[in-house]
């Protein structure tokens, strides 16, 4: 164990001790006190995190781990809290604590003077906390620990603003549709441990080659499984539907849960269980399926959103189909850089829209914004950087490099069907951002609350939109994810034939879109808007912004008969059918209550009846 | 000797609170306390200083060994004795009542201000029933414990209750449980005098004891109907869907400490009951049955969580959720497996914490609301001091958060019953979903939202933060470190599993044995 390890802890445990000052401290904390308790334990946890980078490189870059003791153990089940560095979980722990340090102080410029902002901090080092884990965990009960934990800080946060109704019902929805993603993984993670008898991570990887061969029908279950769970986490279709809801909670909480690390929790989870995947090739291929599907399906739906948090949401769904799409083709690697662009410049790209949304006083409909570019420069650029690193803008971008080489893996894997989907993808995305770019921040100012913007100041909001800013750039994507070792290589390592074409085409699609955009919503704008006015454009856009009704589907299919169902029980009917017995028992003792009259005639007469029963029963019983 | 004193402790606190009465309303209050820490100060006492690792007994019925055993004959013409033993499973379980019962006590302090000495008498009774019942190993001795629960939690019930939703009265929720309990109870007897019967059929001698009547030769029909006779009494008492119906009025209708001591310890006894003397008198029928209990266990898991959704009374809500978390234990306790038998302890324990911090939460509540109709409730979080905090940490609890102890003790549940019957274990992991259904509305319901008004209402004074913190602590401490409460049953858990799996018939060997080897 390096000097590293015995740091290690700190990463996660500086956050917890955050949640605990804030928490106990019962709301007498100051606001002052609280950003800064809030803001400074997930920085440090970033320094330790640096440092332990520093010396990770500076070794051999061997996997290391540190078992902090035994969960439980009984017989052979002996998960224990027990932690694992290597390349991926070190990658991951920079994204989570460097990121989310900058997240958190633009935070606290974004939550300045608003009620309860102990309870904000509090959530959000939480969730820093749950997703070290998740991704330090040398176990997959350890990691479902992380997994749950980030889960319900999702809820908390989502649903921050609790007043309105609505922001509840997207927390609820959220936390449950991720739920049935969790199942999905539980149930895997029980299959596992009953074949293998382990859970340990490094132990499942190496003995799941001799315990299984390729394309057994139990390790496609467990792949199966697994993916489950990274849909519902990674909102992928069909477990999607929640992602675009989640935008109630505030934008830095988009930025940080919403874009950067839980969503891509599912990517992380298939790239670690990469030994499992790689057994059942059809499952691999599935997910790289549903990849590509759902970055068209969220590609088209953001063409259409007028919400800039909305369009922001979509984009990151689409995104993630990238990652599932290079996971897919077995680009381990590959998925896991884009992964980390993505978490510079989407957050970028939301810490910019948070900067736009409280200088406009919380208007974050387009239709109602416009013009904003001399106003907010800062913001301004925040959305130039970032939506060129998204839509892939060639050379000069972080998201060029990434999203190319995802590309490039899939035609050397040649898959030539979700090759073009991911090109087409790109033409997607370029169209969607320049124009929200355009509609945010060109044109006329729609309202009030547009030209009475306010432009942001100081550190706190200067220094994240600027460093992200800088990351979203070639330079972040000179940061090369020690990944060699820990990923099996990807199929673009072995060829590199015609690997400059398609660097071309990529390039080109991604120019093209965004020349065709700027020509489209800057020059035929009135041209759209009568397209879109009625007709089969405007079913088209109604399609496209209920997301391909989606929604719509689940609430008719599962959540109606689940509502009748409740209906139809809530009295307890199995409690009732017990009443009966209640019931006839008072029935009949007001049916014998009713004989007991007091007039001796009639007792006389059925004492007579009854003698005569009885004797012609004996009389002819014998 | 000590084990006596640990079932007449409380019965003589009781008697003491009752006459301490006319010294002031706060004597009987802090009697009450002072016993029942009394009782947990022992468990504690016994739990350092004995060992509970014994290995774990063979069939045979001659080697069973109790950690510690009290025993003086009572009625020797029918072989029957005071015979106390404990082992560690029952010793988990006392230390459990003696916590909970502090709390009941706790609970009450404010909300119980009419005949106090009265109330803890009953409320102590009910506790050092309980302690009978867990200690108890002559079954004669045993019945009269199980019975001796149920007067004083009528009382409880019926003088001390509130009216229930939709015009129910508590005298009527009361009558149902004593009908639904006592009937059952009733099934019980007749078994055990059955068995006894055998027991002297094949012996010409008559003993209640456990020991004696662990072996007796049984045929098969009659060994199904005399474990049904068990099961059945039991099962009222878990409760098992269909035989749930008591619970939600009990529970609704019951003061806060008589909630708590219910859905804390009153439940665990049914599945103490089971473990105890249904799973080991009878392993080859138990065996046979398994399958439906494990569909009964599924059944109660949705059908509960399902009503949970549809409650309009927060107490009524939270009884259905016992039900839906009392499934898992059915369907651990029938796995035949030890991960999931010590699963089940875990559960217990860890239900026992999150049930009584919700209902404790829900009495607080009532305390400040007068009302327990969760549709004038609405937008309170942030205007009772921490108690919104400290009801998200059970709700989260409750829902099987990683992290809590129901998290481990259902996750043991269904690791250890998958290799077994992966169709229950797959289909119960779909409750995770519903748990968080109800879990939520709770939420949702009560905290946020819009809010009716604005007015400010008190927040948790010392005595009710320092209960649901610690509460809370301890359903953290072993959610992250069970070790010491598996350690001390897993001899136990051993040797009910050792039983089980004894009976099963030559050639079958369980998936888990074939899993291990995987290793």
């Amino acid at each position: 164990m390096g000097v590293s390890m015995s740091y290690l802890p700190l990463t996660f445990l500086l956050p917890l001790l955050g949640t605990f000052i804030l928490a106990l401290s019962r709301g007498h904390m100051s606001e002052r006190g609280s950003v800064w308790v809030g803001v400074s334990s997930v920085g440090l946890a970033a320094l330790v995190t640096a440092f332990i980078t520093i010396q990770f490189m500076s070794g051999d870059q061997s996997a290391q781990t540190l078992t902090l003791w035994t969960w439980i153990s009984v017989g052979n089940f002996t998960p224990t809290i027990g932690l694992a560095l290597d390349g991926l979980s070190i990658t991951m722990l920079g994204i989570i604590t460097g990121v989310g340090f900058l997240i958190h102080l633009f935070a606290a410029w974004y939550m300045r003077g608003e009620e309860g902002i102990t309870r904000f901090f509090a959530y959000m080092n939480l969730f820093v906390f749950s997703m070290v884990l998740l991704v330090l965990g040398d176990n997959l009960m350890l990691l479902f620990l992380g997994w749950e934990g980030v889960g319900i800080c999702s809820y908390l946060l989502i649903g921050y603003y609790y007043r309105d109704s609505a922001n509840g019902a997207a927390a609820f929805k959220a936390f449950l549709i991720t739920r049935i993603g969790d199942v999905f993984l539980a149930i895997g993670l029980f299959l596992i441990f009953a074949e293998l008898g382990t859970l340990n991570i490094a132990a499942i990887l190496e003995q799941a080659p001799a315990h299984w061969a390729t394309g057994d029908s139990l390790v496609r279950w467990a792949a199966l499984m697994f993916l489950g769970g990274a849909l519902g986490k990674s909102a992928q279709l069909p477990l999607h539907t929640w992602l675009a809801d989640a935008m109630a909670g505030p934008t830095p909480v988009s930025a940080l849960i919403h874009a950067a690390t839980m969503v891509t929790a599912g990517v992380y989870l298939i790239a670690r269980m990469h030994g499992i995947f790689d057994l059942a090739p059809d499952v691999l291929h599935l997910v790289g399926v549903i990849g590509a599907a759902t970055l068209l399906m969220a590609g088209f739906a953001a063409l259409a959103q007028t919400d800039i948090k909305r369009i922001l949401a979509y984009s990151t769904m689409s995104q993630i189909g990238y990652m599932f799409l290079a996971l897919g083709v077995g680009a381990y690697d590959s998925a896991i850089f884009h992964l980390m662009t993505h978490a510079f410049f989407k957050a970028l790209l939301f810490l910019s829209a948070g900067a736009v949304i409280v200088s406009c006083h919380h208007e974050q409909d387009m239709r109602k914004l416009g013009g904003l570019w001399r106003r907010l420069p800062l913001a301004y650029m925040g959305f130039i950087v970032g939506g060129a690193a998204l839509s892939a803008l060639p050379l000069v971008t972080a998201g060029f490099y990434s999203k190319d080489d995802i590309l490039w893996q899939s035609l050397a894997a040649d898959q030539k069907g979700l090759l073009l989907a991911g090109l087409v993808g790109a033409l997607l995305t370029s169209l969607y951002t320049v124009r929200l770019i355009i509609g945010t921040f060109h044109g006329e100012m729609k309202s009030d609350h547009a030209r009475n913007a306010e432009p942001g100041r100081g550190l706190q909001h200067g220094l994240p939109l600027i460093l992200l800013a800088v990351l979203s750039t070639f330079i972040g994507a000179m940061i090369h994810p020690p990944l060699s070792g820990v990923l099996p290589a990807s199929p673009g390592e072995s060829t590199e034939a015609g690997h400059t074409a398609l660097e071309l085409i990529a390039a080109g699609t991604a120019i093209a879109g965004i020349a065709l955009a700027a020509w489209l919503f800057l020059r035929k704008r009135e041209a759209l808007a009568r397209l879109v006015s009625g007709g089969p454009g405007a079913s088209l856009w109604t399609l496209w912004n209920q997301a391909w009704g989606f929604d719509l589907l689940f609430d008719r299919l599962l959540v109606r008969p689940f509502r009748i169902l409740v209906f139809i029980l809530r009295r307890d009917i199995i409690d009732a059918l017990f009443g009966l017995v209640a019931s006839i028992t008072k029935g009949l003792n007001a049916g014998l209550t009713r004989t007991q009259t007091g007039r001796v005639r009639t007792y006389a007469t059925s004492m007579v009846l009854g003698a005569t029963v009885v004797l012609i029963f004996l009389a002819f019983g014998q | 000797m000590i084990l006596l004193w640990l079932v007449l402790v409380p019965f003589i606190g009781g008697l003491l609170c009752w006459q301490a009465d006319r010294w002031g309303e706060k004597a009987p209050r802090w009697i009450a306390l002072i016993t029942m820490m009394l009782v947990l100060i022992m468990t504690l006492v016994l739990w350092l200083q004995g060992d509970y690792q014994l290995p774990a007994m063979n069939a045979g019925a001659d080697s069973i060994r109790w950690a510690m055993e009290w025993k003086v004959p009572w009625i020797p013409r029918f072989g029957i004795d005071v015979h106390l033993a404990l082992d560690g499973l029952s010793l988990v379980l006392i230390a459990l009542t003696g916590f909970l019962g502090m709390l009941a006590v706790l609970c009450s302090w404010k909300e119980i201000d009419d005949r106090i000495g009265f109330f803890h008498l009953n409320l102590l009774f009910i506790l050092g029933g309980v302690v009978g019942v867990f200690l108890a190993i002559d079954l004669f001795l045993f019945f009269f414990f199980w019975e001796m629960m149920l007067v004083p939690m009528y009382f409880l019930i019926a003088l001390w209750g509130h009216s229930g939703s939709e015009g129910k009265t508590r005298i009527r929720a009361a009558i149902k449980f004593f009908i639904y309990t006592q009937a059952s109870g009733l099934l019980m007897l007749v078994a055990i005098l059955a068995l006894v019967f055998a027991h002297h059929a094949n012996t010409g001698e008559y003993s209640f004891s456990y020991a004696d009547l662990l072996q007796t030769p049984l045929s098969e029909n009659m060994a199904m109907v005399l474990m049904l006779g068990f099961f059945i009494a039991f099962a009222v008492k878990l409760p098992v869907v269909p035989l749930h119906g008591w619970l939600p009025d009990a529970h609704a209708q019951a003061p806060t400490a008589g909630s708590v001591d219910l859905a804390g310890i009153l439940l665990k006894t049914a599945a103490y009951g089971m473990l105890r003397f249904a799973l080991p008198l009878f392993p080859e029928a138990s065996q046979t049955f398994a399958p439906i209990a494990m569909t009964l266990g599924l059944v109660g898991v949705f059908y509960g969580a399902v009503l949970a959704c549809g409650q309009r009374d927060i107490k009524r809500l939270i009884a259905y959720t016992s039900i839906s978390h009392m499934g898992f234990v059915l369907i651990g306790i029938y796995s035949g497996s030890e991960l999931a038998l010590q699963g089940v302890v875990v559960l217990m324990v860890a239900h026992a914490f999150s049930a009584a911090g919700l209902f404790i939460m829900s009495g607080q509540l009532f305390e400040r609301l007068n009302t327990r109709d969760l549709q004038e409730m609405g937008g309170l979080w942030g205007r009772m001091g921490s108690l919104p905090g400290f009801s998200l940490c059970f709700v989260a609890a409750s829902l099987g958060m990683p992290g809590t102890a129901n998290f481990v003790g259902e996750f043991m549940v269904l690791f250890g019953t998958f290799p077994t019957a992966p169709v229950v274990v797959i289909i119960g992991a779909c409750g995770m979903v519903f748990a968080a259904i109800y879990s939520l509305i709770l939420m949702q319901r009560v905290y946020f939202g819009p809010s009716l008004n604005d007015q400010k209402f008190e927040g948790l004074d010392g005595r009710e933060f320092t209960m649901l913190l610690g509460i809370f602590a301890l359903v953290v401490l072993f959610g992250l470190y069970p070790q010491p409460l598996l350690d001390t049953t897993s001899a136990v858990m051993g040797e009910v599993q050792g039983l089980f799996q004894g009976s099963l018939p030559a050639g079958s060997v369980p998936m888990s044995s074939l899993a291990g080897g995987g290793q």
